[in-house]
């Protein structure tokens, strides 16, 4: 694991495994998720990879209805929103990710601070499979 | 030693011009920026000579993508006829003709060049709208488009974390929409003339005509209310909380301060300048602030002394309602969590004390993305001049306006301060 380089290519070989990996700065400890080679606290340049544990709570939200193509093709559009949001992860950093088992049609009653835990989403098959990082309440 | 951030030579606009903004398909964008072009030459009180242009800097964003074209320095040298001088494109998404604004005024400020023409222009009529959406968001950070995110719905969800922590509500966004739609009709460019009102008699009219059910809205936030009349597009984003798709081009001529008076009676100065990056959602240590604008507006401000009580009237950024929100905030004209409120008292009103997007804003006037920077800076050199007919702040001594810019989802921001002497 340590071989690894610090970046978005690692992030997203380690969501494959289940995994939320960022990196922590060896010298000033700094967190960072996705991980950075470079830390932007202190400009250390040594890191070490860290695990998050996948709980927090919803920061912001907001609900497409009006969707991109590769979000239309999982069927999302007009008649069927889907929820995207940041979440404030328990250990400090935010991340930006999915948000599934809330109202998308009534996001009136969506509340920021709701808790929330991580589910790993898959999409699409053999080298195009990709795992979706998704929090759900 | 502290940094001195001032200019080294003063810097004067002398000239603008801006197509009327629009979807206009069978034209293009040399078309446009000759029309922009046309009117800024016949705008320079003392006439010139365009083979006295040192240079060209030219906002653009994607007409790469969006008309299948890159390259647009020589294009443009070749329609104006300015070859072999140097023609440089910038690019900073919705900002790009805001940083060759400020190119041009550190090429003056440093002695290279006297005079220097900037602008900016985008065609976006060609493109479906989807094709459009896809475009756009290769502005936005490739962390939140992976996660699902559009363009709209990062502002989105910079709304709800702004509701969450000022308890404000979508119903205060509504005040944003329906004001800039009302300074609209005044503006002979914008694209979409019409109050709100205007848009529920139209709707009215034509539900008259094809015989279907007239609806009745109370007034005009009821219509905004209606899901019909404003479909969603991002929560708590709908339709009319969103900027159109446009095409179109601005220019202004800039000139060295010691020679602005060869060109006009009435050069308008620029009295400061700041340009700032931000970090994208998930990397935001506030989600209800612009790190990129804070910066941006500090150097203005330090460069000219100024501060923003001192600001007249602003253009500000408004791609998407809530932006225009949290910037009038972030550039310092209303407190943290306040500005929701004063649009609410109608403080930024073209009759208010703080007028902001007299030019009905990009809500209303349009947002051809590249050339949108300078526009704005055209709208505050128009107002400076008096030339604003019916929407001109009406204020004794109009001396001092600014205009934001920001690029992509804040990852790009500029403020720039004109002043009258």
């Amino acid at each position: 694991m340590e071989e690894r380089p610090f970046n978005d290519t690692s992030y997203e070989q380690f969501l494959k495994e289940l995994r939320i990996m960022g990196s922590k700065c060896k010298k000033c400890g700094a967190l960072a998720l996705p991980p950075r080679p470079i830390c932007i606290s202190c400009f250390g340049g040594e890191m070490e990879w860290v695990e998050f544990k996948g709980r927090g709570r919803l920061a912001a939200f907001t609900s497409i209805t009006v969707a991109p193509p590769y979000m239309a093709k999982e069927g999302f559009g007009r008649n069927n929103p889907y929820v995207v949001g940041v979440v404030e992860l328990d250990e400090g950093v935010k991340t930006v990710a999915r948000i599934i088992g809330v109202d998308a049609k009534n996001p009136s009653q969506i509340k920021v601070g709701t808790p929330l835990e991580a589910e790993f989403l898959e999409r699409g098959d053999g080298p195009e499979k990709k795992t979706i990082l998704a929090f759900k309440p | 030693m502290p940094k001195r951030r001032k200019l080294s030579r003063g810097v004067a606009v002398v000239g603008g011009g801006l197509t009327k903004l629009g979807l206009f398909k069978d034209r293009n964008c040399k078309d446009f920026f000759a029309e922009a072009f046309a009117e800024m030459v016949g705008s320079v009180d003392k006439g010139f000579d365009p083979k006295e242009i040192d240079a060209v800097y030219i906002g653009n964003f994607s007409n790469d993508f969006f008309v299948n074209q890159a390259h647009w320095g020589p294009i443009i040298a070749d329609l104006l006829g300015v070859v072999p001088k140097p023609v440089t494109r910038t690019e900073g998404a919705c900002a790009s003709s805001a940083l060759a604004f400020r190119e041009g005024v550190l090429a003056i400020a440093s002695g290279l060049y006297d005079i220097v023409l900037v602008g900016g222009f985008e065609q976006m009529s060609k493109r479906t709208t989807e094709e459009v959406a896809e475009g756009l968001a290769m502005a936005a950070s490739p962390y939140e488009v992976a996660a699902g995110y559009t363009f709209p719905g990062v502002f989105g969800a910079m709304a709800t974390a702004y509701f969450a922590k000022y308890g404000a509500t979508r119903e205060d966004l509504f005040n944003v929409t329906i004001k800039s739609h009302n300074n609209a009709p005044l503006n002979p460019k914008a694209q979409f003339p019409m109050t709100i009102r205007d848009f529920m008699n139209a709707r009215i009219d034509r539900c008259r005509k094809k015989g279907e059910p007239v609806p009745e809205w109370k007034d005009e936030k009821d219509f905004l209310r209606d899901p019909g009349a404003n479909p969603p597009v991002a929560w708590p984003m709908h339709l009319f909380d969103c900027c159109p798709i446009s095409d179109g081009a601005s220019c202004l001529l800039l000139v060295a301060e010691e020679i602005a008076r060869n060109f006009t009676d009435d050069p308008i100065y620029v009295a400061g300048l700041g340009q700032g990056s931000g970090y994208s959602l998930h990397a935001k240590k506030d989600l209800t602030t612009y790190e990129a604008t804070k910066y941006a507006a500090k150097e203005a401000y330090e460069m000219s002394g100024l501060t923003p009580k001192d600001i007249q009237f602003s253009e500000v950024h408004d791609c998407f309602s809530i932006a225009e929100i949290v910037h009038m905030e972030d550039l310092g004209f209303f407190k943290p969590g306040e500005a929701y409120k004063a649009v609410a008292e109608g403080l930024s009103r073209l009759d208010g004390p703080m007028p902001i997007n007299t030019s009905g804003g990009l809500k209303t006037k349009g947002h051809p993305v590249g050339a949108t920077g300078v526009a704005q800076l055209y709208e505050v050199w128009v107002q400076l001049r008096g030339k604003a007919g019916r929407r001109q702040v009406p204020k004794p001594n109009l001396r001092i306006g600014a205009a934001h810019n920001l690029g992509g989802t804040g990852g790009t921001c500029t403020f720039t301060i004109l002043e009258r002497r």
